[in-house]
């Protein structure tokens, strides 16, 4: 870095809250995603007026600037891909402040998600994303990565509670956007623009979010299937059946193996994919609900169907699905988590060609995810040190994106195009598709400077590239 | 994109650290579930205070990126080795491994200059101290004496202690009051049971526990004799090596290993007790500390899978003969090697709740480290007193006048705690031990 730029950087920025050391820069090269690239400095503001100050002197110096919450993105949102400045957010954590009369949550962008869930429910209201990171993730990550979670079948993405922002622009503005009404139709409706633009549009540093009563109480209950097409007719029977479960998860047989050979817990090793199903709502509805989906499953060849009657029940139906994450890392050190969705009818088609994809490669590929909205993840576990294998994973993702699009679905449904997905965004967008996404950012950031190397891929690249 | 590849130096800190740690390392998926688990991420809030931080740091070094002493040292150093992470983490990397590799390698880099090498005090009290139990003793005594004499009252009044060390000046006032030494029990005693004879106890008497808080130790074996055991201590014990460990010195602590599980081995008992989570933490890891060693690998794992905390023991064979009502409000600080390591949660708030009159209550935080880690808090006491000072307001709330450890430095970084508090007049420290003993009319 250079020195004027440091200068001008320290008349900032105090230096207990800016490194330039090499193990604090290694500490910040990495997210929970793939890959590693070294910034030059990091930097940990403490406000809105010290982001933009910021962002003017990287304007100036045209240095590259990465905001990064928790470092929790799977695909690859806040890498410094382009050396530069790493921006650690988790600083910017004094409010949160919840709005009862107006069912709001008014919160800072280093503000942990789950901190918000607690007050919110605290209060009787309730924020409905959660990803499975929140225990850990920044609010501020989550909205501009727009993660979602299990609830986003019920109620809806990240995108659609949030109704206000402070921004810091790329060319280092400070603006407002929506407000604190739930209707709002003046102008272009840029918080939804900057809501899943990943970084490059603005950097938050305040979000006005939309809560809703929190749901009286919930039931849950397991069925297992032995062919996997039986499972995709149950998603689809008990979505039309006028029943909106609050969470539908699936694991395929990969998985339930995966998970009985980590922590034996008798699950079926024979079953092609189990279902777990949750509904939320009024006691007295719900009962019904719950009893109707069960039938659903049975009616379509499930060959076990367990309703939890006690809260340990619940946890211990639950225990199984948060086994995936630990017992499928003991294949291998490397994990590549996709989040190919599709709309919830081709579930089953989409099974079958991942399915395909791990005969043709030979790898190690199992499928989990929230079946209810579409939104599976496919997780190759593999080791990157094997460069033969980590070749066939590069083709094994091309061809999962390739499925997705095919039947109609989307690269991305909760992780961001990030790094790993930018080389096939022309497939999902078409080229007139994405250029228009191009002048967007060439307009509000005309030096690049905001979270470069992301979203778009750089001239020629077709094709994710793991290994060199 | 940058690959890991095998280090091709010559430097043999960084290959041992690639031997030992780099596939550990590897298991890390970085997904960041430690953070909010690490009570030094949440005081120092950057990212190499971080488990997951440090973890990648001790990957870089064996891969050869960065300096032992000049990017790694401090991270390693500034670890508490709490190891609430290893608990937090979803995929089950061995922290408190990769950090123990960590620690060895920075103490033998070659770039370890004399300087940077174990501190003057580090190396006395490691090295011809805690290993010897008739040097620890004679400390003991001299304590006991210094207390006695009214010598501690002067040092304290003319506070020049404070001016040499804070830390030290804390810690100074910390010390519980030392028995006599006519007061111990000599090892090689075998102590029957009051009644029945349920179980054949070894008891391990630890160091620090065996000077400095003998009483705790003598107050052990009463309570195991009226709990239906029959308690001995074995002869040629010695310290269980975890400070050294903690420390980067394995050599020291393998040889205090074996040492222990000779001793022990040859005691013809059920279990092994010990009443200091640190302690159990590293008795019930010598099967990994000598797994490599074929012939003490057998016997190291047989000592691990009898060692038991004090709380396990009671619990199991209670309930006690409880003979005194409690007054107040009692409140219980987790000590982290029981909890994260040991995987004892349960029993010491079970054995609390059951004291006559007690009422409890959780603190929140109650898993979360004090900081006192070792002696983290004499080497970084700066750091140490901000996480605990967090702690002091969470134990406020409680209104509690007992907090119970279970482990001598909790117990004494409390009763610092307590001390900064300026509420020494209303409320107490005490070690799980002692509070039961009183209840049962012990002490």
């Amino acid at each position: 870095m250079k020195k004027e730029a440091l200068d001008d950087l320290s008349q900032v920025i105090p230096g207990d809250r800016m490194f330039l050391d090499l193990a604090e820069r290694y500490c910040y090269s990495y997210d929970a995603s793939f890959g590693e690239y070294l910034p030059e400095i990091v930097v940990q503001p403490k406000n809105a007026e010290e982001i933009s100050e910021v962002v003017k002197l990287a304007n100036t110096h045209k240095i590259p600037v990465y905001p990064r919450g928790s470092g929790t993105s799977l695909s690859g949102g806040p890498l410094p891909v382009k050396g530069g400045m790493v921006l650690d957010m988790t600083l910017l954590r004094d409010k949160l402040i919840i709005d009862r009369e107006n069912m709001l949550a008014i919160v800072s962008p280093g503000v942990i998600t789950a901190n918000i869930h607690k007050k919110a429910e605290e209060a009787g209201l309730f924020y409905p994303p959660d990803p499975s990171s929140s225990n850990v993730a920044t609010i501020g990550g989550n909205l501009l990565e727009n993660s979602s979670g299990p609830k986003g079948l019920k109620y809806g993405t990240t995108k659609e509670y949030v109704i206000g922002l402070e921004v810091v622009t790329p060319t280092g503005e400070i603006i407002r956007t929506g407000g604190k009404t739930v209707k709002n139709v003046t102008g272009y409706d840029l918080t939804r623009l900057i809501v899943g633009s990943e970084g490059t549009l603005g950097i938050v540093t305040e979000a006005i979010i939309r809560l809703i009563p929190k749901p009286l109480s919930k039931q849950t209950f397991v069925a297992h299937f032995n062919h996997l097409i039986d499972s995709g007719h149950a998603i689809t029977s008990i979505l039309s059946s006028g029943i909106l479960p609050s969470a539908l998860e699936l694991m395929d047989n990969a998985c339930i193996r995966a998970v009985e050979s980590y922590r034996p817990s008798g699950l079926p090793l024979q079953a092609e994919a189990i279902l777990i199903i949750e509904i939320d709502g009024h006691p007295l509805a719900i009962e019904e609900e719950i009893n109707k989906c069960a039938d659903i499953c049975r009616t379509e060849g499930a060959s076990y169907v367990k309703i939890a009657e006690t809260e340990e029940e619940r946890q211990t139906i639950w225990s199984a699905r948060k086994l995936v994450s630990p017992a499928i890392t003991q294949m291998g050190p490397t994990k590549i988590s996709e989040d190919a969705t599709v709309p919830r009818n081709q579930i089953p088609a989409m099974m079958e060609k991942l399915n395909n994809i791990r005969e043709k490669y030979g790898l190690n590929l199992v499928v989990f995810g929230h079946a209810g909205d579409g939104n599976l993840h496919p997780n190759i576990i593999t080791d990157k040190r094997n460069i033969t294998e980590m070749k066939k994973v590069e083709l094994a993702v091309s061809e999962i994106f390739e499925a997705a699009i095919e039947l109609g679905g989307t690269l991305s449904g909760e992780h961001g195009i990030g790094t790993l997905k930018s080389p096939y965004m022309e497939m999902e967008l078409g080229i007139t598709g994405v250029n228009m996404m191009k002048k967007i950012k060439e307009a509000w950031d005309p030096n690049n400077i905001l979270n470069p190397g992301k979203i778009f891929p750089d001239k020629g690249q077709t094709k994710v590239v793991l290994v060199t | 994109m940058n690959l890991p590849v095998k280090p091709n130096e010559t430097n043999t800190a960084v290959q041992n650290l690639y031997s030992d740690a780099y596939d550990w390392t590897n298991q890390c998926v970085k997904c960041g579930y430690c953070l909010p688990a690490c009570p030094t991420y949440e005081s120092m809030g950057v990212e190499s205070a971080s488990p997951r931080g440090r973890i990648n740091l001790v990957k870089m070094a064996a891969e050869g990126k960065i300096d032992f002493q000049k990017d790694l040292a401090e991270p390693i150093d500034l670890c508490l080795g709490c190891r609430a992470c290893e608990t937090a983490c979803p995929v089950g990397v061995p922290y408190g491994h990769i950090l123990e590799a960590a620690k060895e390698a920075v103490e033998n880099s070659p770039s370890a200059n004399q300087k940077n090498k174990m501190t003057k005090i580090k190396k006395l009290a490691l090295v011809h101290l805690f290993p010897y139990p008739k040097r620890m003793n004679r400390i003991g005594s001299a304590v006991h004496l210094y207390q006695k004499t009214g010598l501690s009252k002067l040092i304290r009044t003319s506070n020049v202690l404070q001016k040499v060390s804070p830390a030290l000046a804390h810690l100074e006032q910390a010390l519980p009051a030392i028995e006599s030494s006519s007061k111990r029990i000599r090892t090689g005693t075998i102590m029957p049971a009051k009644g029945e004879t349920k179980l054949k106890v070894a008891f391990f008497a630890g160091c620090i526990m065996d000077s400095m808080m003998s009483r705790i130790n003598r107050l052990t074996i009463e309570l195991l004799n009226i709990a239906g055991c029959e308690v001995i201590l074995p002869e040629n014990q010695n310290c269980c090596g975890a400070l050294h460990s903690h420390q980067g010195e394995t050599k020291q602590a393998k040889a205090l290993a074996k040492r222990n599980i000779q001793a022990f081995m040859q005691s013809d008992s059920d279990v092994i007790v010990n009443n200091a989570g640190g302690c159990g933490a590293s008795l019930i890891e010598y099967g990994h500390l000598l797994a490599d060693d074929h012939e003490w690998a057998g016997a190291a794992k047989d000592f691990s899978e009898k060692s038991k905390d004090i709380s396990q023991i009671l619990y199991q064979l209670g309930p006690l003969p409880f003979t005194e009502e409690w007054q107040g409000i009692v409140s219980y600080q987790d000590s982290c090697h029981l909890r994260n390591v040991q995987k004892v949660q349960k029993e010491p708030r079970l054995l609390l709740q059951s004291i006559p009159g007690v009422s409890y209550v959780e603190m929140e935080g109650f898993d979360r480290c004090c900081a006192s880690g070792g002696i983290y808090n004499l080497l970084h006491f700066d750091e140490s007193m901000k996480i605990l000072d967090e702690k002091m307001k969470n134990l406020k709330e409680t209104k509690a006048t007992t907090i119970v450890t279970v482990n001598p430095g909790c117990q004494m970084q409390m009763s610092i705690g307590i001390q900064r508090e300026g509420a020494a007049n209303q409320m107490k420290s005490m070690h799980l031990v002692e509070i039961l003993a009183k209840a049962c009319g012990l002490d």
